[in-house]
């Protein structure tokens, strides 16, 4: 048996997971720093490091900067005591983190992110990849039901009831908001279904969130709704429950809840970018300057990344500005306003595409 | 009447939609996102200490170098949470300042229980304690942190005499002894 491809398989797994891992690491302190900067703060920027810290200049400004920060961040919630209250129930204690952290790590799995000589870079591109996605997506929130529930206290369960009940309701607006630019991606009785690299490609003239804005919308509404992340952050919502379904957890548990958000925002924002920036299409009108073989490759990461990080900014840039929502208000939006206004879109934009077929083509 | 009552306009279509207020929202945190930091960057920058600050309470010394406290024990008595702890003593004859008499042989103040109200600078009538600057000590031990008299004058160091009581009673002794 040959293993070759199994091993180079598991060495883009691990290549892949570790990038994302860290994007996550430093787009906590980029949370820090954006929120220091929005309140006339400096953030972190005492971190030193012991031999790059002390290189004259560069050092000096690394350490400004935070650069070294999520490295104590990591060394510190591994090497932290790690209390396990005498009240929680201990399988569903342990097993929660876990359920938060493997959805999150999974879902990076069909995210193209780059294109070489046609083909995607993607660990694996499916047909139906964003339907994995979604329903891998959505199995994060047993890790918050699970936690809220093991905890055995008060401040959790409320959180992991009000995370579960944002989720579920969030999804529908968010599943309906995608489907136009499906609709739209594939031509009549093309095989490529749910693909993400397609929806992509599809886009190299005309970005989708141009010519579908409020799909745009309600998937990124739904999206800081799926992403527990202000102006929705119930389950968490540190000012009314305390660290709501994590309050129980310390040390690395309390790690893989706060790595599995910040990898969430992350794949979030990819998932935004792909379906309404564009992906690593170069600008609206303007083709893709990317040459061919590894260089095109890496260009076009390269900027699909930046894109990304754009999206991430605006995640904390929102968070500092919006308050939060109250658990009543949440529930009307989503119910009462976006699925609605989703379906609408989705039914608006299928006649719209009938008629288009029928008159022109 | 000296209010005026305004008249609520009911929300139009896109003020509803919250979106317009979003977007003002937005502008107002990146235009703060790179205003000046107001942050100080506290033990590399020290703040401004106002006049009339209270901080840690020390004795001080006249410029002449004479310790100034005459152990009259008022601030021990004053002092509210019982901080100073004073020992008197005396001063011996062949001294300088033999005509002051009296000087602390002891003279602790536990800056753990110090709640820095300033009474003991506002009773003693020698002008011989006042509250400094400093307001962050600290140290490993319960012990350490009763400070003894020459720690209190170390940071105190000398004040102007604007008086100069014993140096003018002095004065005034020798004058009359001349005139016999």
């Amino acid at each position: 048996m040959n293993y070759l491809p199994v091993l180079i398989a598991l060495i883009k797994a691990v290549l892949m997971v570790a990038v994302v891992v860290v994007i996550a690491a430093y787009a906590v302190l980029a949370e820090r720093k954006i929120a220091g900067w929005i309140q006339g703060r400096y953030g972190p920027n005492r971190t030193a490091f012991p031999v790059i810290g002390y290189i004259p200049i560069l050092g000096k400004m690394l350490t400004r900067l935070g650069v070294f920060q999520p490295v104590a961040d990591g060394l510190k919630f591994i090497f932290k005591e790690d209390p396990i209250p005498g009240h929680v129930n201990l399988v569903y204690y342990f097993l929660a983190p876990c359920v938060a952290f493997i959805p999150a790590m999974t879902t990076m799995a069909v995210l193209p992110f780059g294109e070489m000589d046609g083909q995607p870079l993607v660990l694996a591109n499916l047909d139906i990849g964003m339907l994995f996605l979604l329903a891998v997506s959505s199995l994060g929130v047993y890790g918050i039901i699970l936690a809220g529930w093991s905890a055995n206290s008060k401040y959790p369960f409320l959180g992991g009831i009000r995370g579960s009940a944002q989720m579920i309701s969030y999804e529908l607006a968010m599943g309906l908001s995608i489907l136009p630019a499906f609709l739209w991606a594939n031509a009549p009785g093309s095989e490529t279904g749910m693909s993400l690299f397609n929806v992509v490609q599809s886009q190299d003239q005309l970005w989708m969130v141009i010519w579908q804005p409020l799909s745009a919308l309600i998937f990124l509404v739904a999206l800081f709704a799926e992403t527990n992340r202000l102006p929705f952050d119930m389950p968490e919502a540190e000012t009314e429950l305390v660290a709501g379904y994590n309050t129980e957890y310390g040390s690395m548990k309390f790690g893989l809840f706060f790595v599995a958000e910040y990898t969430h925002i992350v794949i979030g924002s990819g998932v935004l970018t792909v379906l309404f920036l564009g992906g690593w299409n170069f600008f609206p009108g303007l083709p893709s300057p990317w040459p061919g073989g590894w260089v095109g490759g890496v260009l076009s990461t390269l900027w699909f990344l930046l894109k990304v990080f754009t999206v991430v900014f605006f995640f904390m840039w929102i968070r500092w500005t919006l308050p939060r929502f109250r658990y009543d208000q949440v529930m009307r939006l989503g119910w009462t306003v976006l699925l609605p206004l989703a379906l609408a879109n989705l039914v608006l934009n299928a006649i719209f595409i009938a008629l288009f077929d029928n008159w022109f083509v | 009447m000296a209010f005026k009552i305004l008249e609520r306009k009911p929300l139009n279509w896109a003020e509803r939609t919250y979106l317009p207020q979003i977007i003002t929202g937005l502008k107002i945190t990146l235009w703060n996102l790179f205003q000046k930091k107001v942050t100080l960057e506290y033990p590399d920058v020290r703040p401004v200490i106002p006049e009339g600050y209270r901080g840690i309470p020390t004795l001080v010394k006249d410029p002449k170098g004479r310790e100034k406290c005459v152990s009259c024990q008022l601030c021990e008595f004053v002092c509210p949470p019982k901080a100073i702890r004073i020992q008197p003593g005396e001063i011996p004859e062949d001294a300088d300042y033999a005509h002051v008499e009296k000087a602390p042989k002891q003279f602790d103040i536990d800056m753990l229980r110090c709640i820095y109200c300033g009474f003991c600078q506002e009773v003693c009538p020698e002008e011989a304690i006042f509250l400094q600057n400093d307001f962050s000590l600290s140290g490993y031990s319960r012990e350490e942190m009763v400070f003894p008299k020459a720690k209190l004058y170390e940071m105190g160091g000398t004040f102007p005499d604007q008086h100069n009581k014993w140096g003018k009673k002095q004065q005034a002794a020798e004058e009359a002894k001349a005139h016999g």
